[in-house]
């Protein structure tokens, strides 16, 4: 009784509140939103052509996607253009379109474009529902730019799932296969269970400091006392975005899922997905908590190691090319994590080390995940010993797969070891023992990724054909342009472009409101 | 290091990184299935490469100890990354090197298989080769030092023999193992260096080794992840384990680069990257490696001795020889370090020369097994000659290139580090006993069964190896040329250690300002082999030499 009462009355005075003061229309920035807005509007074009044209338009319908991605990629150019206008801040500092933002929108739209010339040929010859699948790509990538910009609790909550829910869909999208139906399945039960745990988290910052908003938990948690409480809501925050970039010991569903969802969508889901979850993360840690560092930093200190090692030991066990990928893919998330550790004196760094390996990154496992959709479409198989003699029938794709290999493996002039160098950078600027530890940790984790990186290769370059099928592979045009924009990227990011790419990646804006 | 402002009429250095990149685009560009064109580029690539490095050499200023030729424009300025080039003494030779064995290389062998991508490698390779002795820049150094394990890996694991497969993921497993902590090592040496001089961030070698501005610890700390990765490339007991079966497996093209060039990266390392960038450190941690270095001189030896295959005889025979180079090195001598440097360039010659003939005894007979072969001296007496020419190479025989190099460590050695010298010089009679007995049961006795009719050298043959052979006996009755490049360059170096390490002084004080010292010893050298030749007592002149040269020593100290 007394709780109505109380409820009553306090719902009687917000209404109060709400008819005493006249609504006033948010300021809206049109130009700030236009990557978003262009990215809505053409998903539902691609859904309004698909319900007229039906089977008629089935063929256009991944080329209309890609140009909808394109064509939102064109405003965040013209918003990078406009230097002097950054940041553009709305609704009250809950939504920033800054440097940070406009890389990771440029990363994103341009992994979505790659995404779907991977899905091209999948999607017709395998005979599923595409033009849904489309759509939902388009939604999950409105989930991701709305993330890069997200500074408030619930925007980022609205984000991830937005991200998420198309891809639970996508994940069981081969219907017919039990391992598509476990796929999604066992992501969306973990998912699910991870959001609930964020969600606690968050519930807990949003009880500490009456506001969702980033920088208003940020000033309370900084006065605030009751130590218990927030490490309790860093933590369940922490591990619930720990679900979504598969960090040990909350990966087990990757492997699982990353081989039975369809292989265009593993590439999205390990490549810009994962993504996605780290940006929610740098823009929690880095605004949220930066006075936090002394929880946070041991967290991460922790879950990067355990990340790194567990994920490149069990990676190196896999006979699968897929599950070797996606454990790769854990320990790769491991290396990211690692700025983290020690984020609290140098955020601006830390951030820019994250997200210059989150652009590599998307660069050659796009690229190796394209070798592997155009391999198997000749033999049908994942398994890493049907790659036997491909050097022998498809010389191009085999050094093409050996460039994105010795990037993930970090050997230079491609892109890898630039991204590793950033990563020992921030770790080592401070000479705190934590920070060198880590680097040490990840220099030797290194080789044990080498080790089945090299495996691959051995197959490619060294080993007969398995059948001694020794007919070339046709690679239809969409894949080729994948290729070819990832193999360009990989080699430039770690040579002739890092000068540039650093430049980029420059952002020591992100702390600022 | 001061930097030279000479400057040659066109880039001369970036050229030599160039021409083999742009061989290998060609190469990639013809047509798999014409082999005989493949071959011809590949070698008018690698010897055009070559002779401008030979270039480099009688361009160079003899009396500059300082970096020539020096290449620098800033890659990504926000980084101190720079695009840094140059060539000192100490690299110059490592540079020839590389220059003249890889065209003899193509030259000597053909692959079994795929012309195409196994010539475009060796190019790569070259590239890189270069590159890593040429690099002043320490992230740049990294570059190549990661990039030339790639085309090796794959000529070993592509074109190799046996279990090459097994070798080559040995071989890049061990390799990057070491250089994985190099990299952290990199960074925090440039950040650190940074951050306590409050200078801005960079990795050229030459500040770094000016400013010396890390703490001990820190620097142990850092040199020491350098020297890991060295200590796999050298390589240095108990790292060794990936080199018998590399140099093994390997194609014979493989072995002779592997060996004759590749090895080197290490021992140069040492030098440029652990003496010259952490004086105090390496002077500190000297005994740690005269230790394993005399250990590898006596284990490799030893372990040589037992081979049955003499492919891996020979790849034994390198652990002992660059036991001899860090031993010389690391006695922070003059003469140790020049030794050591000369012994290097020997030790490329000679071995790379082995390599090449074990790989045509393998050709024609299709076995390396000792015991399978013999009596070839009978069927094969040219090779034999030049098997034997070689081989005393190899031992270390006055009058010929080994002798220069051994003697010298052991001068400097004797004087920097007496005791480690002492159990070493057992290693020069070892190397005897396991080569010549080597040499016996192959080339002596009764030639049965198909060594009885083994072909000889062809001419194409003997012009490969007719080079090499030149070379040994020139730099073993002449070495003057050599000595008086790396000579100011070694100067420079220890008096950067000294002015850098407390209390350091050079056992074997010799004033860097008296380039006659280096005059005379050649003059004693060659005086010493002039009267070996004339007598033929060869025992007796190294007991000679090694008394005139410390009394000579002692009284200028």
């Amino acid at each position: 009784m007394i709780g109505a009462n109380l409820l009553g009355s306090s719902f009687g005075g917000v209404l109060a509140q709400i008819e005493q003061t006249p609504f006033v229309r948010p300021h809206i920035d049109w130009h700030a939103v236009a990557p978003e807005l262009v990215l809505l509007a053409g998903g539902a074009l691609v859904t309004v052509v698909d319900v007229i044209g039906l089977e008629k338009v089935r063929r256009i319908i991944p080329s209309l996607t890609s140009l909808v991605f394109l064509a939102a990629f064109v405003p965040v150019l013209t918003l990078w253009n406009q230097q002097g206008d950054l940041p553009r801040v709305m609704w009250d500092g809950a939504y920033v379109v800054d440097n940070y933002s406009l890389v990771l929108k440029g990363l994103f739209l341009l992994s979505g474009y790659v995404i779907v010339l991977l899905s091209t040929n999948y999607m017709l010859e395998g005979d599923y529902y595409d033009s849904e699948y489309y759509q939902l790509i388009s939604a999950s990538v409105l989930g991701m730019l709305v993330m890069t910009s997200a500074r408030d609790l619930v925007s980022i909550f609205v984000a991830i799932e937005l991200v998420s829910i198309p891809a639970y869909l996508m994940a069981a999208w081969r219907k017919r296969d039990l391992k598509s139906n476990e796929a999604g399945l066992k992501y969306m039960l973990m998912g699910v269970f991870a959001s609930a745990l964020l969600l606690y988290g968050m519930s807990l910052l949003y009880g500490m400091a009456a506001s969702t908003k980033l920088t208003d938990i940020a000033a309370a948690l900084s006065i605030g006392e009751s130590k218990p409480i927030f490490t309790l809501a860093i933590v369940f925050t922490v591990v619930g975005f720990g679900f979504k970039v598969s960090a040990v010991p909350f990966h087990t569903w990757a492997p699982d899922t990353y081989e039975g969802a369809p292989t265009p969508l593993t590439a999205f889901l390990a490549v810009a997905s994962k993504a996605a979850g780290f940006v929610a993360l740098l823009n929690v840690v880095i605004i949220g908590f930066p006075g936090q560092a002394d929880v946070v930093e041991p967290l991460m200190w922790v879950l990067a190691a355990a990340t790194m090692t567990v994920g490149n030991l069990i990676a190196i066990r896999q006979t699968n090319i897929v599950r070797m990928l996606a454990y790769s893919g854990v320990a790769q998330a491991g290396y990211m994590l690692a700025p983290l550790a020690v984020f609290g004196d140098r955020p601006g760094q830390a951030t820019s080390a994250v997200v210059t390996y989150l652009v590599i990154y998307a660069a050659m496992n796009l690229g190796a995940f394209a070798v592997v959709i155009i391999a198997a479409r000749k033999t049908g198989s994942g398994e890493i010993s049907s790659y036997g003699g491909l050097f022998n029938y498809a010389p191009g794709l085999t050094v093409a797969m050996t460039l994105f290999l010795f990037s993930l493996a970090g050997i230079p002039p491609v892109g890898g070891w630039y991204a590793k160098f950033e990563i020992f950078r921030v770790l080592t600027d401070g000479g705190s023992g934590a920070g060198v530890s880590l680097a040490i940790i990840a220099a030797v984790n290194s080789v044990f990724a080498a080790f089945y990186y090299l495996a691959i290769l051995k197959q490619m370059w060294f080993m007969p054909a398995p059948d001694g099928d020794h007919s070339r592979i046709s690679i239809p045009p969409s894949l080729q342009a994948a290729l070819g924009v990832t193999v360009f990227v990989t080699i430039v990011t770690g040579s002739v472009l890092i000068g540039p790419l650093s430049d980029i990646t420059k952002l020591a804006d992100l702390a600022l409101p | 290091m001061m930097l030279a402002a000479e400057t040659t009429p066109f880039a001369l250095l970036p050229a030599l990184i160039l021409i083999p990149i742009i061989t290998a685009v060609i190469l990639a560009l013809l047509p798999a299935s014409r082999h005989d064109y493949l071959k011809l580029v590949a070698l008018g690539g690698s010897s055009v490469a070559g002779a401008f490095a030979v270039y480099a050499l009688a361009a160079f200023d003899k009396a500059d100890g300082g970096l020539q030729f020096v290449t620098r424009s800033t890659w990504v300025a926000d980084l101190g990354l720079s695009w840094f080039l140059g060539l000192d003494g100490i690299s110059l030779f490592l540079v020839v090197l590389t220059g003249i064995l890889f065209p003899i290389a193509i030259l000597a062998t053909e692959p079994h298989h795929d012309p195409k991508p196994y010539y475009i490698w060796l190019m790569i390779l070259m590239a890189g080769s270069f590159g890593v002795f040429m690099a002043l820049d320490l992230l740049l150094f990294f570059l190549f030092f990661e990039v030339v394990l790639v085309p090796m890996y794959f000529l070993i694991g592509g074109w190799g023999h046996g279990r090459r497969i097994y070798a080559a993921l040995k071989f890049f497993i061990y390799t990057m193992a070491g250089s994985a902590l190099m990299l952290v090592g990199i960074v925090s040496l440039a950040f650190l260096t940074a951050r306590n001089t409050g200078q801005p961030l960079t990795f050229d070698v030459t500040v770094l080794a000016e400013a010396q501005a890390l703490s001990t610890t820190a620097q142990r700390l850092i040199f020491l992840s350098f020297a890991l990765a060295f200590a796999v490339k050298v390589p240095l007991f108990p790292l060794h384990t990936w080199l018998p079966d590399a140099h093994t497996e390997a194609p014979t093209a493989g072995s002779v680069i592997l060996a004759g060039v590749m090895l080197k990266l290490g021992t140069y390392g040492y030098i440029r990257f652990g003496v010259y960038l952490f004086p105090q450190a390496a002077h500190d941690l000297a005994p740690i490696f005269l230790t394993l270095g005399t250990i590898g001189i006596v284990y490799g030896a030893v372990a040589a001795t037992v081979q049955k295959d003499l492919k891996r005889l020979v790849a034994y025979s390198s652990v002992a020889h660059l036991g001899f180079i860090i031993l010389g090195v690391f006695s922070l001598t003059t003469q140790g370090i020049q030794g050591g440097v000369l012994q290097m360039v020997n030790h490329g010659i000679s071995t790379g020369a082995l390599f090449i003939l074990v790989g045509w005894i393998y050709e024609r007979r299709h076995t390396r097994q000792i015991a399978e072969l013999g009596g070839l001296q009978k069927s094969a007496p040219v090779m034999a000659a030049a098997f034997t020419l070689v081989m005393f190479s190899s031992i270390g025989l006055p009058g010929l290139n080994g002798f220069t190099g051994e003697f010298l460590i052991l001068l400097g050695g004797f004087n920097g580090a007496r005791w480690w010298t002492v159990v070493a010089v057992s290693g020069v009679i070892l190397a005897a006993l396991y080569l010549l007995w080597a040499y016996q049961r192959v080339f002596h006795g009764e030639a049965t069964g198909e060594n009885a009719d083994m072909r000889d050298l062809q001419w194409s043959e003997g012009l490969a190896i007719l080079p090499l052979l030149v070379l040994i006996v020139f730099m073993g009755v002449y070495p003057k040329p050599v000595l008086e490049r790396i000579e100011p360059a070694v100067d420079e170096l220890l008096l950067h250690v000294a002015a850098n390490v407390e209390g350091f002084e050079e056992p074997e004080p010799q004033a860097p300002a008296q380039p006659a010292g280096v005059t005379e010893l050649t003059e004693a050298l060659e005086k010493g082999e002039a009267h070996a030749e004339d007598h033929g007592d060869d025992a007796d002149h190294q007991d000679e030499g090694d008394h005139s040269e410390t009394d000579a020593v002692e009284g200028e100290g």
